[in-house]
């Protein structure tokens, strides 16, 4: 049994545990900082191995550990301790979050998606998912004396399961109807002839359950109230790389055991990015929180990722991978702005906060302004590169349709992006932010360098994400 | 009659319709939501078995324990994020659960 494919899991899991440990016996003011630089050591390390791990199957076909995994695996655990460091000084302002237990939750929501990412059976797809599900569901409501943090998380909770039950339902039929829980097994019995209506059934719970985790727009109710409610540094996660695991993980069942079907999911896929696309266009001009506003943002881009997945093609899958990548970083340099938006220690969150920060730092305002050009597609920021790319795919694939409504959907978007930036540039200034932290400091910078020169990176980037997608179709 | 898969396949898919249908259309009470879903992975569980029964591959009974152990976390946690919700709101009617609209 080849079990060293799944080192870095295995290596994540155990220091998971063994920061749990620590934090219980640690002095109790300091062990939310002790946790958490030791889960930051962990997710270091955990990169390293993914580096230099091996590739290949192991677990009796369970688990793979190749191109793809590697590199959504490494836009994850990135994604997981940028998100930790926000909260390093987040969660201390707020008393009641500054428990050690935060980043071990987010240890094990890594592990979970890590699994998602590798998996190649849908018992395994089933496990990862549901480890990162729970974890996230309790981060999600880990402010237990707010009401709105455990609204929020009973929310996510609820759609969360449906989501996972309708998933699990499709996994049924297909394991039915094809006779096999193995990926490679399920697209060799598409292969041969028409395919059955349990299986196409059962492939459409599949996808419903998985378009509700990554929160497209038939089924995005529930995440502008999470995305409100959750403390701001468990909206940053949350945003970033869950999202990224299940965009991944959709990638890879649908080209995988469904890969043979295209023509059954394609139409599906299209209306579901165009929906996406339409509400990622529209609802954020009405709204007056800037964490409402991050929600439906996010919706719209995951109907840019779709645009990838719905062309079907190598190109396509390319094409998704380099957004997701754009992406992370832009979602978390946002979300450290939102985080540093904080007067006389209580946080603000409305839009009109924002008003004059041109004026008193003008840093963060540069970095919010970055962050908002290149959400809105502006080169030569990265999000430009990452939107050339699925409306090329869509293209080369004939989804003249999708692509259209695409560059409509960009251009209506820049609007509340823009009206962001004009907001903080020529409206009257109101009191100053409190001090922003090192730590914030250091994400929102990153994130700036990576989003502005993207374009120099651009060719590794899409070499391994071209590497990735043939690992994935090859 | 003899009871073959097309039996199970019946009642696990009337068992999953009032699980999503409880979900919905309940406005009374968080606990039924928590039970809905019970019922929409014991529906999977149904399928699963029978599955396994009639391809005669035990891969089938094996998820189902994998799904019985998820089940048990899933309703450990969904009870202890429902406990919070209760001690800050003082109430679990879902009706009372509209702080943000959406």
């Amino acid at each position: 049994m080849n079990w060293i494919v799944a080192l870095p899991e295995i290596v994540l899991a155990l220091s998971g545990m063994a920061v749990l440990i620590a934090g219980v016996f640690a002095p109790r003011p300091g062990a939310f900082q002790l946790t958490s630089m030791l889960a930051l050591g962990a997710l270091l390390v955990t990169a390293g191995l993914v580096v230099i791990a091996p590739a290949g199957v192991g677990y009796g076909g369970l688990y793979v550990a190749d191109a793809f995994s590697r590199f959504v695996q490494l836009l994850i655990l990135a994604g997981a301790a940028l998100a930790i460091i926000l909260s390093l000084d987040f969660n201390r302002q707020e008393a009641e979050l500054a428990r050690f237990e935060f980043p071990v939750l987010i240890l094990f929501a890594a592990v979970g998606m890590m699994i998602m990412v590798g998996a190649t059976n849908f018992m395994t797809l089933y496990l990862g998912l549901e480890l990162q599900s729970l974890a996230l569901y309790v981060v999600a409501a880990f402010a237990r004396d707010s009401l709105r943090s455990s609204e929020a998380g009973l929310k996510y909770f609820v759609l969360g399961s449906l989501a996972s039950g309708l998933l699990l339902y499709g996994i049924s039929l297909t394991y039915g109807f094809s006779g096999s829980m193995s990926f490679a097994q399920v697209a060799r019995a598409l292969l041969s002839g028409t395919p059955s209506v349990g299986l196409v059934i059962g492939m459409v719970f599949v996808i419903s359950g998985l378009v509700f985790k990554v929160a497209a727009a038939p089924f995005h109710m529930w995440s502008p109230d999470v995305y409100e409610g959750a403390p701001t540094s468990v909206t940053a996660l949350l945003g970033s790389a869950p999202k990224v695991a299940a965009l991944a993980l959709l990638l890879r069942v649908m080209m995988g055991p469904y890969g043979h079907l295209l023509s059954q999911w394609q139409l599906l896929i299209e209306i579901i990015s165009i929906a996406s696309l339409v509400v990622g266009a529209l609802a954020p001009i009405l709204q007056t929180s800037i964490k409402r506003l991050m929600a439906y943002s996010s919706i719209g881009h995951v109907g840019y990722a779709l645009m990838g997945l719905a062309a079907g093609t190598q190109s396509g899958t390319t094409a998704t991978l380099i957004y997701l990548a754009t992406y992370l970083f832009m979602t978390l340099g946002s979300f450290g702005v939102i985080i540093a938006m904080r007067r006389q220690g209580r946080s603000v969150e409305t839009i009109s906060d924002l008003a004059g920060l041109g004026r008193n730092d003008a840093g963060l305002a540069l970095a919010m302004t970055i962050f908002m050009l290149s959400m809105a597609g502006v080169p030569p920021l990265s999000g430009f590169f990452g939107k050339l790319y699925v409306f090329l795919a869509a293209v080369q694939s004939g989804l003249w349709t999708l692509a259209v409504i695409g560059v409509i959907a960009s251009v209506v978007g820049a609007y509340y992006y823009l009206r962001i930036v004009k907001i903080m540039y020529f409206d009257a200034p109101v009191r100053a932010f409190d001090r922003r932290s090192p730590s914030l400091s250091f994400v929102v910078a990153a994130s700036g360098i990576v989003t502005v020169f993207f374009i120099i990176v651009a060719g590794p980037v899409t070499a391994a994400a071209q590497a990735a997608a043939l690992a994935l179709l090859g | 009659m003899p009871i073959g898969i097309g039996q199970y396949l019946v009642v696990s898919a009337i068992l999953l319709v009032v699980g999503i249908f409880g979900i919905f259309m309940n406005r009374k009470n968080v606990i039924t939501i928590l039970m809905s879903i019970e019922l929409i992975l014991l529906s999977v569980n149904l399928n699963l078995v029978a599955f396994s029964g009639a391809l005669h591959d035990l891969t089938g009974q094996v998820f189902t324990m994998f799904v019985l152990t998820v089940a048990a976390a899933e309703a450990a946690i969904g009870l202890a994020i429902v406990v919070t919700y209760f001690r800050n709101r003082g109430s679990i009617a879902v009706e009372d659960v509209n702080l943000m609209k959406g």
